[in-house]
């Protein structure tokens, strides 16, 4: 680890670094105090960050279909519900079965700035990312002394 | 044929985070495990985990299975909630020596990892067959 070629340790010190920043962020975060926090290990788990423009949600769900989500957003809170059917090997013995099986259905409360017409979401390898505008008014503006 | 023969190789103290180092928190991911008659078949929930940033290795009888997750975020993003608190994901798990390690396959496909180990033709169960006299 610690002998690597400069290609390579440009490359992987680049990742690092984005890691790291991921890491930080959500590594360090205290225990959330919302009202609508769910028991660890709830499925799917979800991580929520927001920035000035925008508010981040993303959803763990691996091997889903995105299209049997149901999303919505009625204000500020966001639910989305589904079912995550397993197929089931019926000529095998199980040893473990850890894998969430059925259906799930999470609340989550937003900032109240946002704006719920502007939302895209999009599914990549088991995440599903839900970005939210927020609205113009909140956005930090500099004022300028005359 | 009843005998656990991919056993997990660590046991860690939380069920969902073990942690290595000071530094780094591995994230466990929940597998599922079952074996029929050609061998033996895992599939992990790894999200956010693509083909090129997932590394699996044998050394010996032990079978490791790492990941890295990538995560699009946007510059000066603070966490508001977050349950995953780490980005990498591992797990262990130590094989017998009837299954092949030579022949696993691999597939992964949103988030999900299928691992294939199958056991050695010899070993594999044969029917056998009952003849009407």
């Amino acid at each position: 680890m610690f002998f690597q070629t400069y290609l390579e340790s440009d490359l992987s010190d680049q990742f690092e670094r984005m890691r790291r920043q991921m890491d930080s962020l959500f590594g360090t975060w205290p225990s959330s105090s919302s009202i609508r926090a769910v028991a660890a290990g709830s499925y799917p788990a979800t991580n929520v960050g927001a920035s000035a423009e925008r508010v981040d949600v993303y959803i763990f769900a691996a091997g889903l279909d995105p299209q049997s989500l149901d999303i919505q957003l009625q204000q500020n809170l966001l639910t989305f519900s589904g079912k995550r059917e397993l197929q089931r090997q019926d000529n095998a013995s199980y040893y473990l079965s850890e894998r969430f099986n059925g259906e799930f259905r999470r609340v989550l409360s937003l900032p109240e700035d946002i704006d719920s017409e502007k939302v895209e979401a999009n599914y990549r390898d088991g995440i599903l990312h839900i970005i939210v505008q927020r609205r113009e008014a909140v956005k930090p503006r500099q004022i300028e002394v005359k | 044929m009843s005998e656990s023969q991919l056993t997990e190789a660590r046991k860690s103290e939380s069920p969902n985070v073990q942690s290595q180092s000071d530094r780094e928190v591995f994230l466990r991911p929940p597998v599922d495990v079952y074996e029929d008659g050609t061998g033996i078949t895992l599939l992990a929930d790894l999200p956010g985990v693509s083909r090129d940033r997932l590394n699996i290795q044998v050394d010996k009888n032990t079978l490791t299975i790492e990941g890295q997750m990538v995560i699009d975020m946007p510059d000066g993003m603070e966490s508001l909630y977050a349950d995953v608190r780490g980005t990498r994901f591992q797990r262990s798990f130590s094989l017998s020596s009837e299954l092949e390690v030579d022949k696993i396959e691999a597939q992964m496909k949103d988030g999900v990892l299928t691992l294939k180990v199958p056991k050695r033709a010899e070993l594999q169960p044969r029917k056998i067959e009952i003849k009407a006299s």
